[in-house]
Formats: C-alpha cells, structure tokens, sequence
C-alpha cells in the first residue's frame, strides 16, 4: 500500500513561512500556507528597497512568489493558526473562523509586528502632521514623493532610531538589529531624491551586523553627508511655524541640543506578532522575556520548539533580516522533514 | 496570706513600666519643640483632651476601623484591648469592694480569686463573679482568633503578616499565655474550694475530680504572674510598646502636632505607636502585584525603631499614600519616609552606620561630596498674563494632553501664556520626593520669580506632581488649578460649550491628585458632563498607584510593568470603552499596560468640543439619501 503523502501546515505566509512553504513542496511534502492578509508577502509587501545594496524588494518578492507557486502548496489567506493540538501522531491546527487543518507538522512562521509608535507619546505620531514611521517613509518612496503633510518638500529630516527598541519604559529591553541599517538606507534614500536637504540620525549605538553594512554607513557619510548624533531625543513639540522642535542630547559632545525639523521619521522596532502570541498562549508555547518564541536550544536547536512536531521559522523568534530568515527557514524545513522521516 | 512570693514578677514588670513610661514621656516631651510643647500644654487642659479620650476609647480600645476593614478582625483586637481593660477595672473594683480593705494594690485585684477563693458564693459578689468569667471568656475568644491569625491570615483579609523579631516572639508568648494560665490558676482554685463562675467553676470542678488542684494551683498563679512579668519587662523593646504609646500618640495628635518635615520627638512616639499589624502590607501594591514584601511601612518603622540600616527600604516605596489611608494608628507613613530620604541623602543616617564600622576615612570623603546647584538658570524677562498655564516636564511627553488643553481653552477664550511652551524648569518636587530640599528650593525660587512677576491670578498645570507642589512649598498670590479644576470652573461658567459622547468611561485618580491634594469631584463632575462615568473598584482615597510614580527610583521596569498591569487590569474590569486620567505619567503608564484606550481628561473634554462645521452639498445629499434609504 502507498503510504499516505506528508502533510504540513505553515502558519504565517511572510518570507519565512514562503520560503519553508516553497522549500517543503520541492520535497514532495503537501503544505498548506496559512496567511492572515490578503496576500502572502509579510511586511515585504510594503517595503520599496532593501539594505545592504539598495535592490528593488520587488526582485525578492518575484522570487518568494515563485517559490509558493507549486501544486503541492495550498495558500489560506485571510486567516491566521488561532492554536495547535496534538491528536496521536497529528496535529490540529485551529483557524480563525472555526475550520480546522490536520498534518504531520506544523511551521510556526508568525513573523513580528511593527512597534507601533502611538505609544513613545513624547514623539508626537498620531499627534504631529509630519511624525512619520520608517514604514510610512518606505511608502513614500513607493510612490516617489517625500514630501510634508501640506505637499512641500522637507529641508531638514531627522531619524530617530531604537523606537520601541532597548527601551525599558515600552517592555522592550532587546535590540530589533535591522532598524539601524534601515535609516542609513532610507537616509540615503531620502538625499538622493532631495539633494537640497540636510539629514540627520539620532542614534543610540549604530550596528552595522551584515556584510557590506559597514561600508553602507560608510558612504552615506562619505558620499551622502548624513549626519549623525549619539543621543535619545526626549520630546518633540511643534512650534509657532509648524515646524517640529526636538529635544536631543548629544552624549559625544556633552550637552544637550535643540532642532528644529520638518519631517521626523522614527525607526519602529520589532515586536511579537499579535497572532504569534496569542497561538503561543493557546498552545502552551514558551515565550522569553522579550515576548519572541523561545526555542529549545539557543544554540543548535533554534527550529525546535520542545515540542514534537512544531517547529519555528524566521522572526517569530528573535528579530532577523531577510538573509537569516531564509537561512532559518530552510533549517527550520530540515528539521522538519527529519521529524518526518523518523516517524 | 497576704503576701505570696509568685506576685512578685508581676510586681516588679508593672512597676518597672510604669516608670520606664514616665520617664519615657518626659524625655520625649523635652525633646519638643517649642510651639509643639505649647499646643501640647494647651491642649491638655482644652478640646483635645477630651476629643483624646473619645478617640483612645473608641481606636485604642474598640478598634473601630480595625472593625471597619474587617469585623473579624477587629472583633479580635476588640475582644483582647477592650476586655483586658475591663477585666482590670472590674477587678479593681472587685477587689475594692470585697477585698481586705479599701485601696489595695493591684496585685491584690489581679491575683483577687487566690487571696478571695471562696468568695462569690451568693448576691452581688455571685453576679460579679459570672461577670468577671464572661470578660475572661470574652478576651479568651480574641485570643484563639489571634492564634488562628497566625497561622491562617487570609482570614481576617490579611494577606500577609508581619515577620517577628525573637524579642517580638516571645513577648507574644507570654501574652498569649496571659489568659490561659490565668483561667487555669483561677478554676484550679475554685475546684479546690468549690466556688468561681460558669467558666472557672465548672472547669474547675471539672479538673478537680481527676488532678490534684490543691497541688496544681500555685503553679498556674506562678506562670500567670511570670507572663505578665516577661510581657511587662519586654514592652519597651517589642512592638507591644505601642499599646501605652498609642495613647499619647493620640493625644499629641489632637493638639495639633504634626510631623512637618523635620524628625522629631513625635517622629520618635510614631515609630513607637507602630503596631506592626501589616494591614499596610496588605494593600501595598508591590506587595499583591510585584511580590515584594519586605519594603513595607511596617518594616521600615520597625528599622527606625531598632536603628537598622534601611536605606534600600526607604528608598522602595512608590509614596502612593495607601498605607497612610488605611494606618489604623494614624502614623504618617508618607512624611516619616521623606524625612528619612532626605537623611538618607545627607550624610546623617550614612555617617551613623558608617561611625559604627570606624570608617573614618569614608566620612570625609562623603563630607567632601559637592552638593549640586541650579545656579546656572538665568531669570526670565517680566510677561504678563492673566492665566498662566504650567504645563511640566511629564505632559510635555504627553503633547495630545497639551494640544487637548490649548484647544480647551482657546474655545473658551482664556487668555492665557503657556508657561514652560518652549521648556521650562522642573516644578521641584522629583527632587524633593528624592529628600533633596534645597536643590528643589532653588528650582522653586525660579519658577515662582516667572509666576509673581506675571501677574497671573490663576496658573493652571496639567500635572497633578507640578500640582501638589505649587500648592503646598510655593507661596503665590495667584490661585493653583488642576487642569481638571480649571475645566470644571470653564463649564460651570459656562465658557465652554461641550457635545456629550456616548462612551462608558472609568476615572483613575492620580495619587498626587486625589490622596496627595484631595481633588476628587472635580474630575468626576467634568467627565459627567461629556461622557458615561462607571465606577471602579477601589478609587478615591483608595485608588491604585499605576505604578510609574516618580516616588521610587530603585524599583525595575519589569516589577512596574507588574503593578501597572495589575491596576489596570482592576481599573478596566467592567470592559469600558476608555480609561480616563488626570496625570500625564499615569497616562504613559498605563498606555503600556492596557489594550483599552486611555486618554487625559482634557483630551476626553477636547473630544466633546464642537467640530468647526465644515460640510459639503455632496456630503448632506449622500446623507439625505441614507436617510430616506433607511426610512424605507
């Protein structure tokens, strides 16, 4: 008798849940993607360029929607892995909406949420016209046009990094590790479409962790002339120009510094997805201090959940750039056809 | 027999007390301030005396709100003061009455059934008799309630209870052996001789028929003297000793003596009064929500008390003023820790403990710290203003509280200047809650130069911290308002004209604003006004810290993130639609710690302003068809 074709369910349909996905059905194994939106993409389907070299992120996305497209791959959008049960050797998987999933295996590939700047209150989003997020300004590029709220083009744009990032007063002490290399892309960005303007990046510390990322901040100094203060701004208010007044210290220099700016875009960490936390709550998931998924072994287990049959791709576990997250994906595929195998 | 040699220890533990009180009073009492030994003088021979004994009655010997917390609870501490009390009154009128002679000494009325063991056979002395057995069998009933206390706090709606001292121990053992050995001396006795009422009677009777009494009794007379004894030698140096000093507590605090800011000699008889009962223990939020238990008020007047090194448990405290609410001695938990912060800071408590290890050479170091100055802040140029609007350090990292209240007031047509728009200088409390008082004066003498020089009558601030300072170590002509007052003075006015919104809201007080400055209807009549106001489970006076108190600058972000939990999670029980608050940093914290939206009252009100009409015929013609759309 012909044994029963392998069956696993990736919940999340982000970059790590798309490269598992696609990585499983090249095996022979059926996969079905669970994705929340309406397309699977993640917080790439936003995004205009990627660091370190500035390529269009549509060339990623070609490349992850090629990968999905395979017979053995049934996408679910609009729908999110609400918990996972184990019945004899299967899993259950309950969606949203009441249906229910069986398989072999499960992908946790829940991804993160963008910090949502509402809460740093002291920096005006929500409150102040041209307080904008990384995202927004990534929008902006999108359509070409980085502009102010009434239309004109900002002179002077200010990046304040480690937004909900190594920031004890929001619960979150861990670094987001990709926010830096953003504002220098995005800062980049921002001098060549506006070459009138001058900009400047508060930050905490710069980590430039990647390959050719050193030499990226490197040329926007050299090359670009972005400016760069060490210092967390406390507060932002506006004044009576509608202009944007920030309160800075310069911890190189010493003492404390004033700006006017005319657009601030704040560099929003990451956070645990919302339906990553609540599956982890209804599963029985643990969870770190940081909120992210906690995996068996910090070293050489970092796709095993303790749990058999479950295992974890990409950011639901610490915060990565794409490269790791596919990295991590194709290891969390591994993992994953091994446990199959050994049934 | 008139005397007996086991009388003595009792003897010589009440003489020594009675003394050791004395002499403990007239130190305390040289040690006052003039104008303090003056109210006390005054007081003694005016009102206060007598409002003195109503209260000694009614606190110290009924317990009334030990009673209100909890009845069980207070019917223990009832039982134990008020019929020990009894016992002795009537047992010295017992004794006066069918003793010897007239006028005896207490030994005679304590130890009255072994000098009088036939006595109560019939009429009156018989009446006096069951009487005495019922006080014995009243106080015995506390007495068990204490022990299962003990052992099984939740209860009594204690969650927690104070850890004891070995001097607190057994000082509690002789007491709790108090009453027992004098029931079991008293019907050893009457068994002998067939006398004593329902209790001492009947178990006497009981014991008689299979134990030698005769034998057994001068052992129980002996352990009945020796407990009250021990308790009476030990007062001084257990928690106990705050039975007699309780008493002149009240009596201080009725002439109206306070604690100021100073420490004292009624700083010294508060610490004393402590009963170390843990009550404030039980509603200390780092205690339910952080599990910290041991940096309570009970522990650091026991540190005072005992002269420990306290410094970490002076330094924990969120100064939300719950335990000052619930403080059935009435100590001032509040200002007794400020005190001790700002010895803490000054080298005083340091050196004490630094004397005591012979670190000579630290001292001069701590001697030779710099003190920080303000001295760099240059006078601001003379701007007058009718209203003055003080804004502080916390609302400007809350800018929708200062666009809400610019909007507010623009829509009433208060001219006023907005104090610190382009940042100004702190209030001077963060400082002085830190015991840093004249670093804080400096700052004060700042700001209030802006104010006078101004003009302003009324100077309006958005920061209940700001608030309680201005109030109370500024001296300003101008009145100080709360922002919440001040909208409610607008509405009442009638300068602003407001929408109501149909939303269910909870109000929080702030604890500067509400315990710290007494302002609790005035928020509430103004979020009346605009909104649905729902109730919450403990608010007013006792409403929760949210935890972001600048009170506390030892305790983690993770231990706050707990206590912020656990009050909003109490505060958003009943599922409102918004959490309201009247603090920008009790905004800040609980927009962490709650899914619930949560809004300053003055961005509730600006909400409920009405919207400049701006709508179009394409608008109103889209409309108009829903209308008929939704008629049909």
């Amino acid at each position: 008798m012909k044994e029963k074709r392998k069956h696993v369910i990736v919940a999340g349909g982000g970059v790590a849940g798309m490269e598992a996905a696609g990585s499983l059905a090249e095996m022979g194994i059926r996969v079905t993607l669970v994705e929340k939106g309406e397309d699977p993409g993640g917080h790439l389907l936003q995004w205009h360029a990627l660091f370190p070299g500035r390529r269009p992120a549509e060339e990623v996305r070609k490349y992850l929607r090629k990968r999905i497209a395979h017979e053995n791959i049934n996408v679910i959008t609009r729908t999110t892995v609400e918990k996972i049960r184990h019945h004899g050797h299967e899993v259950i998987a309950d969606l949203s909406g009441g249906k229910q999933e069986r398989a072999d295996a499960v992908i946790v590939a829940t991804g993160f949420d963008l910090f949502d700047a509402h809460r740093k209150e002291e920096y005006g989003y929500g409150i102040y016209d041209n307080v904008i997020t990384s995202a927004d300004l990534e929008d902006m590029f999108n359509r070409k046009k980085v502009a102010r709220a009434d239309g004109s083009p900002p002179s002077r744009i200010g990046f304040i990094h480690c937004v909900g990032s190594r920031d004890e007063k929001v619960n979150n002490n861990h670094c987001s590790k990709v926010c830096c290399v953003t504002a220098v892309k995005q800062a980049i960005e921002v001098r060549k479409l506006l070459p009138e303007s001058e900009v400047f990046c508060f930050y905490m510390d710069m980590r430039m962790f990647g390959p050719y990322y050193e030499e990226l901040y490197r040329e926007s100094q050299e090359v670009h002339n972005v400016n760069y203060i060490r210092g967390k701004v406390s507060e932002a208010s506006v004044n009576i120009n509608n202009r944007l007044v920030i309160k800075v210290e310069d911890t190189l220099a010493g003492r404390p510094l004033k700006m006017e700016l005319d657009l601030m875009v704040l560099m929003v960490g990451m956070e645990m997805s919302k339906p990553g936390t609540r599956l982890a709550e209804a599963s029985g998931l643990n969870t770190g201090i940081n909120r992210f998924l906690e995996s068996a072994d910090h070293h050489y287990g970092s796709n095993l959940s303790g749990v058999a049959g479950i295992f974890y791709a990409g950011t639901c576990t610490a915060p990565m750039n794409i490269t790791d997250t596919i990295s991590h994906s194709r290891a969390a595929v591994e993992e994953t056809v091994r446990y199959l195998g050994g049934r | 027999m008139s005397s007996e040699i086991f009388i003595w220890p009792f003897n010589l533990g009440l003489y020594f007390i009675l003394i050791y009180s004395v002499v403990r009073s007239t130190i305390w009492f040289r040690s006052l301030s003039r104008a303090d030994k003056l109210r006390l003088q005054r007081g003694f021979f005016g009102m206060p005396f007598m409002q003195s004994i109503r209260e000694i009655f009614m606190e110290s010997l009924l317990h009334r709100r030990i009673f209100k917390k909890n009845p069980v609870l207070g019917y223990m501490h009832m039982s134990l003061a008020f019929g020990w009390f009894l016992l002795i009154v009537f047992g010295t009128i017992e004794a006066d009455f069918f003793g010897e002679k007239h006028l005896n000494p207490p030994s005679h009325a304590i130890f009255f059934r072994w000098f009088n063991p036939e006595h109560g056979a019939s009429g009156l002395a018989s009446v006096f008799t069951q009487w005495m057995d019922f006080l014995l069998a009243f106080i015995l009933s506390g007495l068990l309630l204490a022990i299962i206390k003990r052992f099984i706090p939740g209860m009594m709606g204690m969650k927690k209870t104070t850890k004891h001292t070995w001097t607190d121990r057994i000082a509690l053992t002789s007491l709790w052996l108090i009453f027992p050995s004098r029931l079991l001396a008293e019907s050893f006795t009457c068994g002998v001789h067939g006398s004593g009422g329902f209790l001492t009677g009947n178990l006497g009777a009981a014991l008689a028929s299979f134990l030698p009494a005769a034998d057994m009794a001068p052992w129980f007379w002996w352990l009945y003297s020796l407990s009250l004894g021990t308790f009476f030698f030990l007062l001084p140096v257990t928690r106990y000793f705050h039975i007699p000093v309780e008493l002149l507590l009240i009596f201080m605090r009725n002439s109206g003596i306070t604690t100021a800011d100073r420490w004292s000699a009624y700083s010294e008889v508060q610490t004393h009064a402590c009963s170390s009962c843990g009550i404030c223990i039980s509603v200390c939020q780092m205690s339910r929500a952080a599990g910290i238990n041991d940096m309570q008020s009970a522990y650091f007047i026991k540190g005072l008390r005992n002269e420990r090194d306290i410094a970490a448990i002076t330094a924990n405290c969120l100064m939300c003023g719950r335990c000052d609410e619930v403080c059935p001695v009435g100590i001032e938990l509040g200002p007794l820790r400020l005190i001790e912060r700002r010895q803490g800071e000054r080298p005083a408590t340091r050196l004490k403990f630094i004397d005591r290890y012979g670190l000579t050479r630290r001292r001069e170091q701590i001697e030779r710290e710099p003190t920080q100055s303000y001295s760099y802040l240059v006078p601001e140029e003379e701007q007058q203003a009718d209203v003055l609007f003080f804004a502080g350090c916390m609302t400007h990292l809350t800018p929708s509280v200062i666009v809400a209240m610019k909007k507010i007031m623009d829509s009433a047509g208060v001219r006023y200047r907005f104090m610190d728009e382009q940042g100004g200088v702190c209030c001077g409390r963060p400082l002085m809650l830190a015991g840093r008082d004249r670093e804080a004066r400096e700052l004060i003498n700042h700001n209030s130069d802006i104010i006078w020089k101004s003009g302003a009558k009324t100077l309006v601030t958005s920061c209940p911290i700001c608030y309680k300072v201005f109030r109370e170590s500024y001296y300003l002509e101008a009145q100080v308002m709360h922002h919440s007052e001040f909208i409610n003075l607008l509405i009442e006015e009638g300068s602003l004209r407001l929408g109501y919104l149909h939303r269910r809201v909870v109000y929080h007080d702030p604890c500067d604003l509400g315990r710290g400055s007494g302002i609790y209807d005035e928020p509430r009549a103004v979020i009346s006004y605009v909104a649905e106001l729902q109730p919450v489970p403990e608010e007013r006076s006792m409403s929760l810290c949210c935890g972001g108190s600048l009170g506390n600058l030892t305790l983690s972000s993770e231990k706050r993130a707990l206590i912020a939990a656990d009050a909003a999670g109490t505060l958003t029980r009943s599922a409102p639609d918004e959490l309201i608050t009247a603090c920008p940093l009790c905004k800040k914290t609980f927009a962490q710690a709650t899914e619930t939206r949560v809004s300053d009252i003055a961005e509730l009100v600006a909400v409920a302003l009405p919207k400049p009409v701006r709508r179009t015929r394409s608008r109103s013609l889209a409309n108009t068809v829903k209308v008929v759309a939704d008629g049909l």
